[in-house]
Parts: C-alpha cells; structure tokens; sequence
C-alpha cells in the first residue's frame, strides 16, 4: 500500500476513525439539483461520498461531472466510481487525467453490472479491463507516472483507489480471494454492497482481516416497503432478516410512510453501530440514494461520533 | 464445431425470389452434425421452396439440392461443384459463414444466398439439450490456467480476474442467474486441485490486437508464434 495520504477519506482511515461515506447517484437528467441537495444533506456527516457510474448499466448523467461539482460548490469529498462496462482503457485513462485536473482524490474501480440488466440492453458491453486491470492501471498513473502501455503521463494523477466487494457472496471463498488478488495490485481501501444481517458483516470481516486493507461496510436502508420487497425478491443473495421485514411493516401499518422512514432510522442505526461494536470495519457506506437526508439520522442514533 | 441456425423460411424465400435457378448446397461438416445444413435439410429446403412458389401460383424454379465434404475448404468444394455450379443463378448455403464466404470467393459472379445465421463455436450439452458456446477464437487460449473452463467464453463479461459480484449462489446475472458462473466453476475445480494459486494470480489485462478482426495466419505469423 502506498504511504502517501492525498485525500481526506484515506487521512481519517491511516488515523483509525471509523467513518462514514455516503452515495449519490446521478440521474437521466441534465439537472444537477438534486445530487447538489443530496451532497448538502450529506456534508459534515460523512468524510466523502460516492458518485455511481450508470449503476445497473442504466445509462445516466457521467460521474465525473457531479463528482467535481459537489467537491466545488458544496465542499464534499468525491469518491468517483468508474466501472470498465462502457470504456475501453483509452477512454478510462482519459477520464482519469480529467478527474485529477479537476482535484478528484479517490476513485472506486469496479467491473460493473453487465449490459443486459441495464435500459439499453442491446448495448456493446465492453470489458477492455476488469476491476482487477482497472486498479492496475490507476497505480501505474499514480506510482509510475504511465499508463498500462508505458507510455508517459505529465503531471501524473495523485488517487486513492477502491473496490466493491459483496458479503452476501455465495460462495463467499472466491470473493475473498479476489479482494485478495486486488490487494496484491494495490487496492487502498474496500466499500461493500448493502448487508443487512450484522452475522455477515462480521463474517465478512473477519474473512478479510489478513489482508489488511481498510473495509467500509456498505448498509442501505429502504426508502419503502416497496423498495424492500423487490430487494428480497428479485436480488439474489441480498438476505434480509425477518425481524427488519416485519418491524418496517408493523411501522407502515402503525403509521404509514412516515413511520417506516422513522424506523429505518431505529433499524439501521442499530447496525451501525453493531457494526462498530461488534466487527473490525473501519466504518459503513451509508446508501440513501434519493432520501440522503437519513443518513445523518441514522449516524446520529448509532451514537458513533 | 460451428453452430448454424436456419434462418426464418420467409428470409430464405425473400432473398430467393428472383432466380430462376438455384443450387441449394449443404455442407456435411458442423452444419450437418447438428443436423441443420446437411444433404437431408438442403433436400427438405428445396421441397419447402417448391411448394412455396406451387402456393403462390408462381413457376417453379430449377432447384437443384446437394451437399458438398466441407463447404469452407476450397479445393473439396471446387472439385464438387465445377462445372455444375454454372448451371445455376444463385447458391443457397446451409453452411456457416465461412462456407459462405469461401462460394462467394470461388464464384465472384454468383449471388450467394445465407439460408443459416452461424451463431457460435460451441458444443451440444446432451443434459440441457442445447449447445452452448465454449470458444470466442481469441486468439491466446489460457485454459491450462483456468482447468479448462474458458472464462473468455462462458463469463458473460470476458473477465480475467473474476467473479464479478455478479453471481449469486454459482448462478450469472446475466439471463437472470440460471447460467453457471464460469468463475466459480473454476474456483471449484482449481481448489479441487489444490491449485488456488492460480485462481488468485494476477491476469494482466488482454492484448485485444490478437482477438481482433480481420484475422489471418500465415507463414510470417507461424514464425512469431515459434519465436
């Protein structure tokens, strides 16, 4: 792992806070309003956010822009995901040069949901790189000056570069091992998918421990019942435990949408710090993605200061 | 083997409507294993296009069905097909997109008509009674690595260095998680062999120059590869 500390994200984990980054994703929109606001209800809260990069092959607003807009207008830290689904290593070394002219620090670099999930399912999927390769090439821009091919960059890019990793993975052995072998590139730090059983995130933990590597649990609460029925249903290996299925419920029958949001807030900010107490994570990835709002609320109940 | 598709009989029948008279030629390699683009189909395909210009009160055309050893070899399919091949207008192919092109080749003059769509290099699974696709042709095989599980082929994204995340309990996302992940099909195999070592290994990223069309292979090319 390199030494050098270029962002605030990577300055509070060398010191061993437990922190805290949230998620904002930018829309089929033109409009930059609303990942401002969310980036608003996040600042102070979380030492800096991810910006998703057409999340599920969806074909949205680029992340570099909003990445580099809330950096300027609102003050928080970027944490600008890239995927290698729709750029060739020429176009990602590209948006790479162009992150760090505009003052991006950390990247995430992850493979990316396939194509055919997405809303232009006939699309070239592209894989020139994989997460792997991707991670490969930031560290030889940051440490060696080049590119994959060698050849030469000015001024050389200064990142911190991440990677997702899934707990819920079954089996769970080649996800590790694959954590493994991007750490051996030069992987600095891991944010998870949404895990909502704290015995995973623990297990997870645990399972990575040896590979010394900062790891972000990622939780995400649910913005409605609706949105937590699909979750369980049609995302394969996403466990939800009964007790937080019928706590939600119970809350919308009691009270409706109000009250479910009211005991995200309970439910959630009881695995945060859960995860806090009870695992070696050096902190949560808090996913709100709309409703950025709750993500102090649900700091704010775990008692982690 | 190569895996053709015959292609919907009204294509066939559109693009053959103006000729008067067509030589309808299988091929007895792959297109004939899998029992769609042999002697028998090319048979079948002149009956159909018979009693398609019979329903449509048109005259029949001079349709002449055969098959040649393999449709992409150039010599075999010259000895087969000279001079009879002159006889005829247009040449509808039931083999793949290589058979097709090497007509083309040999008969510049002649419209060659596809009656297959060539979908893949793969094999039949006799339990799933399908064929699936087990060979992209990249070009830089590493199946001695990855315990003869192409992850090229069968991981939906081509990865190196996978799984993805992608997978949920050995199934891909892609099609809705009822495929094997080939990443965990590894993983099981190379742990079976207590060669997890080469499940962790580092792939660089691919050389795309040599899985790139157009493609060819000749005698400059074998003397690098000897190198």
């Amino acid at each position: 792992m390199t030494k050098a500390v270029y962002s605030d994200l990577m300055q509070q984990l060398s010191e061993g806070r437990f922190v805290f980054t949230g998620e904002l994703e930018p829309v089929k929109t033109t409009n930059l309003h609303e990942v401002l606001e969310g980036a608003k209800a996040l600042k102070g809260h979380v030492v800096a956010a991810n910006v998703t990069d057409n999340p599920t092959a969806f074909a949205y607003m680029n992340a570099l822009i909003p990445s580099y807009m809330i950096q300027k207008e609102v003050g928080l830290e970027a944490i600008y995901q890239m995927t290698t689904r729709d750029r060739n290593r020429i176009a990602l070394v590209s948006d790479l040069l162009a992150a760090a002219a505009v003052g991006i620090k950390n990247v995430l670099a992850l493979t990316g949901d396939h194509t055919t999930v997405g809303d232009n399912p006939q699309a070239k999927p592209v894989f020139d790189l994989d997460s792997a390769t991707l991670v490969r090439l930031i560290r030889k821009m940051v440490d060696e000056g080049v590119d994959l091919n060698k050849n030469k960059i000015e001024d050389p890019p200064k990142f911190h570069v991440g990677i997702g990793a899934n707990p819920n993975a079954d089996p769970l052995e080649p996800e590790i091992l694959k954590i493994e072998r991007k750490v051996k590139i030069g992987a600095e730090f891991v944010q998870t998918q949404c895990v909502y059983d704290i015995e995973r995130a623990k297990r997870f933990v645990e399972a990575t421990s040896y590979l010394n590597i900062p790891v972000l649990i990622g939780i995400a609460p649910f913005k409605s019942i609706a949105m937590m029925e699909w979750m369980v249903k049609f995302v394969p290996g996403i466990f939800v435990p009964d007790e937080i299925q019928q706590r939600l419920r119970r809350a919308k029958e009691k009270g409706g949408k109000e009250a479910v949001l009211q005991e995200n807030v309970e439910i959630f900010g009881d695995l945060v710090r859960e995860v806090r107490k009870t695992t070696k994570a050096d902190g949560v990835h808090l996913m709100a993605v709309g409703f950025e709002w709750i993500v102090p609320k649900v700091i704010e109940k775990s008692g982690i200061k | 083997m190569i895996i053709v598709q015959q292609k919907p009989l009204n294509e066939i029948f559109e693009m053959a409507k103006n000729f008067k008279s067509l030589l309808i030629l299988g091929c007895d390699g792959c297109a004939s294993i899998i029992q769609v683009g042999g002697e028998r189909q090319a048979e079948i395909l002149k009956t159909l296009l018979e009693m398609n210009k019979k329903l449509k009160g048109e005259d029949a055309p001079n349709v002449k069905a055969m098959s040649t050893l393999r449709q992409c070899d150039r010599q075999i399919t010259a000895s087969s097909l000279n001079p009879l091949v002159e006889e005829y207008e247009a040449v509808i192919s039931l083999a793949c997109g290589v058979g097709i092109q090497t007509l083309a080749d040999l008969y510049p003059t002649k419209v060659i008509i596809p009656a297959n769509d060539t979908k893949f290099i793969g094999m039949h699974d006799t339990k799933a009674e399908k064929f699936v696709e087990m060979c992209k042709a990249c070009g830089d095989c590493l199946l001695f690595e990855t315990s003869g599980i192409c992850p090229v082929t069968r991981c939906a994204k081509s990865l190196l260095n996978g799984p993805c995340g992608g997978q949920a309990k050995g199934k891909c996302e892609v099609g809705g998680w009822k495929r094997d992940c080939a990443w965990v099909l590894i993983f099981n195999r190379l742990k079976e062999r207590g060669h997890l070592d080469l499940f962790t290994k580092v792939r660089e990223e691919r050389d795309f120059r040599v899985s790139e069309p157009p493609r060819e292979l000749g005698k400059s090319e074998e003397k690098e590869t000897a190198k």
